[in-house]
């Protein structure tokens, strides 16, 4: 087929991909945006076995069962995955994207190299300087999507890993991937300088992610999301194709989006996740001594009156009730008190959970209408008509620290204002600090009640009460 | 050069487009977002295909492989836990 077809063909699949995430901007047409993206996704894989032309029996076979193998492996994790790890196999395959896209560029430098190409192209800066950057970009990725797998799936410390001199270390690891895509350039012939890029970046995709504590895995998910549109791009720059540059650009353009949005949602600034202290420093202040004697512990039927007697009931999810698994639980209690008529509602904060949307999820798992699911500034101006507020597992985002302590590392965090509500119940194992490491002020309040226990437990035990009273 | 620009017109064009896309996405919809637009960014299936082309050398055949499985993986997955997670948000009754 004419190249013109073929291109005709890539454009009407990125077409595709630009509908398909539109359609993902409301629930009623997302599925449909979904459709139309995967069909984009075929008519490109059509497109490309038109470009190939002829095709001899050994490509089929490998081409074939490529695709068959990645298939299989791809439907068994997506149909497998628990809602709960979802942030995990998100970080998982962006760092696949990432491989594939450093052994594209790789490929691609050893084809021209091969006895009988044409090697005009390595005097061409474009294909040369692009391939160093697909190398960098993919493994970059690669590593650093597996240390955040290895982070969210408990298999590594989540804590913010820090050593004396660590950011120098970085930069030099980056000024070395850097420089060797610079030999890449002015030596192409010397296939070892590609693999050496590869290999140094992803070491650098190690240490850059290694010291980003878990509260700030919504960033470093959001911002791989788009180093893997990125890398995808970088390798139509080096196939010089442009459906991989324009769909590797709208995954790179999403993930620099989401990422603006939760620094935002933490009022930190993006070099200050990536290179800041927070979590890692912070000495974990003597927290004994604010709460000593001022807490005030509640238990299941205390709640459960409390709760009879109300009519606006708002909960706030956080991550203890993610790690709990306690979604379910709060199903039946969100039915136990809509069924006595009390208007329930659910209050989520931006950067809840371990990636962007997180607890919205989770909930739609457990079957909650997402219309019950309020952001944050459509319902903080309405805490004061709160009766009861239930916290399960959230902490930092609803510390009035925030707003009161300048020197506070969440200072400025815009946070859910449930000190407004009438009763505050919060259910928490102990009283240890959320993940900034500052004790939070809300648990001595007059109106706040401290339910010690685990999420689901807790959540249960209330159930239970309530069927009771 | 020339060929560099226009690539370079077309990258930045997308972008533009793709954040003006994804802007009026709402918070409840980022988690979906991400897997699919992580789906799209297998895209480099394609490349993994084409670098095929015209080679024989075992070396090219087996990276080749393995990216197309990678790629394969980040599409499917991405297509599939999607759909399983946009399920979860129809409009119950």
């Amino acid at each position: 087929m004419e190249k013109a077809y073929i291109n005709l063909i890539y454009l009407v699949s990125s077409i595709l991909f630009i509908i398909g995430l539109k359609l993902l901007s409301h629930p009623k047409t997302a599925v449909r945006g979904n459709f139309t993206g995967a069909l984009g996704m075929f008519l490109a894989v059509v497109g490309v076995f038109f470009e190939y032309g002829t095709i001899t029996q050994n490509d089929i076979i490998i081409i074939g069962a490529g695709l068959l193998v990645g298939t299989a492996i791809g439907t068994f994790i997506a149909l497998k995955v628990e809602m709960t790890g979802m942030p995990q196999l998100v970080a998982l395959l962006n760092g696949l994207g990432g491989l594939a896209s450093f052994l594209v560029g790789g490929n691609s430098l050893m084809e021209i190299l091969q006895p009988g190409h044409d090697t005009k192209q390595l005097a061409d800066l474009q294909f040369t300087i692009s391939t160093a950057a697909t190398g960098i970009i993919g493994a970059v990725t690669l590593t650093g999507s597996l240390i955040a797998f290895g982070k969210l799936q408990g298999l590594i410390s989540e804590k913010a890993v820090r050593y004396f001199g660590d950011q120098i270390v970085k930069v030099l690891f980056l000024i070395g991937a850097l420089y060797l895509g610079y030999l890449n350039v002015i030596e192409p012939t010397k296939i070892e300088w590609y693999w050496y890029i590869v290999l140094v970046a992803s070491i650098l995709g190690v240490l850059l992610v290694i010291p980003i504590g878990g509260a700030d895995m919504p960033v470093v998910i959001a911002l791989l999301n788009s180093y893997s549109g990125l890398a995808a791009s970088a390798t139509g720059f080096v196939l010089g194709n442009n459906v991989l540059i324009i769909s590797g650009s709208l995954v790179g353009a999403s993930g620099i989006l989401l990422t603006q949005i939760m620094c935002k949602a933490m009022n930190r600034s993006l070099p200050n996740v990536l290179f800041g202290g927070l979590g890692a420093a912070t000495s974990s202040a003597d927290t004994g001594d604010i709460y000593t004697g001022k807490t005030k512990a509640t238990s299941a039927e205390e709640v459960a009156m409390l709760l009879d007697m109300a009519q606006r009931v708002v909960i706030v999810p956080g991550y203890g009730m993610a790690v709990a698994q306690a979604q379910h639980a709060v199903r039946e209690l969100y039915n136990q008190l809509t069924d006595k008529g009390i208007e329930v509602e659910f209050a989520i904060h931006p950067v809840a959970g371990r990636m962007p949307g997180h607890m919205n999820v989770l909930l739609a798992e457990a079957d909650i209408p997402y219309d019950k699911m309020k952001e944050m500034d459509e319902i903080n101006p309405t805490f004061n008509t709160v009766d009861v507020v239930i916290i399960n597992g959230a902490n930092d985002v609803v510390n009035p620290l925030a707003k009161t302590d300048p020197g506070s590392p969440i200072a400025g965090m815009p946070i859910l204002d449930v000190d407004k509500a009438k009763t505050i119940i919060v259910i928490k194992r102990s009283l240890s600090p959320g993940f900034a490491g500052v004790p939070n002020p809300l648990f001595i309040q007059e109106n706040c009640l401290m339910y010690f226990q685990d999420g689901k437990k807790a959540t249960q035990e209330i159930v239970t009460a309530l069927k009771d009273t | 050069m020339e060929q560099f620009v226009s690539y370079l017109t077309i990258f930045l064009i997308a972008v533009f487009v793709g954040i003006e896309v994804i802007n009026r996405i709402p918070p409840l919809l980022h988690t979906p977002l991400m897997s699919g637009s992580n789906a799209i960014s297998g895209i480099t299936v394609i490349g993994a295909i084409l670098t095929l082309h015209t080679t024989n050398h075992w070396i090219i055949q087996v990276l080749g492989f393995l990216a197309i499985v990678a790629a394969t993986i980040n599409v499917i997955g991405g297509f599939v836990v999607t759909h399983r997670m946009l399920g979860m948000f129809k409009k119950k009754d």
